[in-house]
């Protein structure tokens, strides 16, 4: 089952609520997701640590090849 | 053998790794592609391990690294990143440096051009 914009953000801002959060859908086709996560708790921490993180917040639902969430592009970075 | 024993191995006895869906010369995913696309053109000399011949080196790796997607890039046995992360760091210079410092041969020239295409 393929998931909404706000449910993808509502996960993520449930471990980043602060954070600046876009959501975009690449494909148009609500499968096809791309999310740029901005925070503070990312200083410091290199790319892998900041995407494991995210991917954490995610919960397991793009765990193999009937996850919920089939494709997601990432760009994590601390505020300038 | 276990799935990560097998792993551990190709990762230390392969300076470069790509763990993908299909081979590098026959992607059979747009994201495994591209990682394998930027490699190839910037003549990286790297092993490619296709993880849907394998089941339980498909979870396998996602295990090994705590990374839940493929590609998974592996230099001088150290986990890079995935798709989104080679991309930056490709336009960026730092998947060059990354080679410099671990002194993994690769086209410099090829390199600028994937920049100057993308600019």
């Amino acid at each position: 089952m393929a998931m909404e914009a706000r449910d993808i953000e509502s996960l993520i801002r449930g471990s980043f609520p602060q954070a600046k959060i876009t959501i975009t859908d690449l494909a148009g086709d609500g499968n096809h997701w791309a999310a740029e996560v901005i925070d503070d708790s990312f200083k410091g921490m290199n790319r892998v640590q900041q995407q494991r993180a995210v991917y954490a917040s995610l919960k397991g639902k793009m765990d193999g090849a009937h996850g919920e969430l089939h494709a997601l592009a990432l760009t994590t970075k601390a505020p300038e | 053998m276990s799935a990560q024993e097998k792993i551990k191995q190709t990762v230390d006895n392969n300076d470069v790794v790509l763990f993908m869906k299909g081979t590098k010369m026959m992607p059979q995913c747009g994201f495994s592609s591209k990682v394998a696309g930027v490699l190839n053109y910037m003549g990286v000399d790297f092993a490619d391990v296709n993880v849907l011949a394998d089941a339980d080196i498909r979870q396998g790796i996602k295990d090994f690294s705590d990374w839940p997607t493929i590609p998974q890039l592996y230099v001088k046995g150290e986990f890079v990143g995935g798709c989104d992360i080679v991309t930056e760091m490709t336009l960026s210079g730092e998947l060059d440096q990354l080679f410099d410092a671990k002194g993994v041969v690769y086209d410099k020239a090829a390199a600028e051009k994937i920049r100057e295409a993308n600019a």
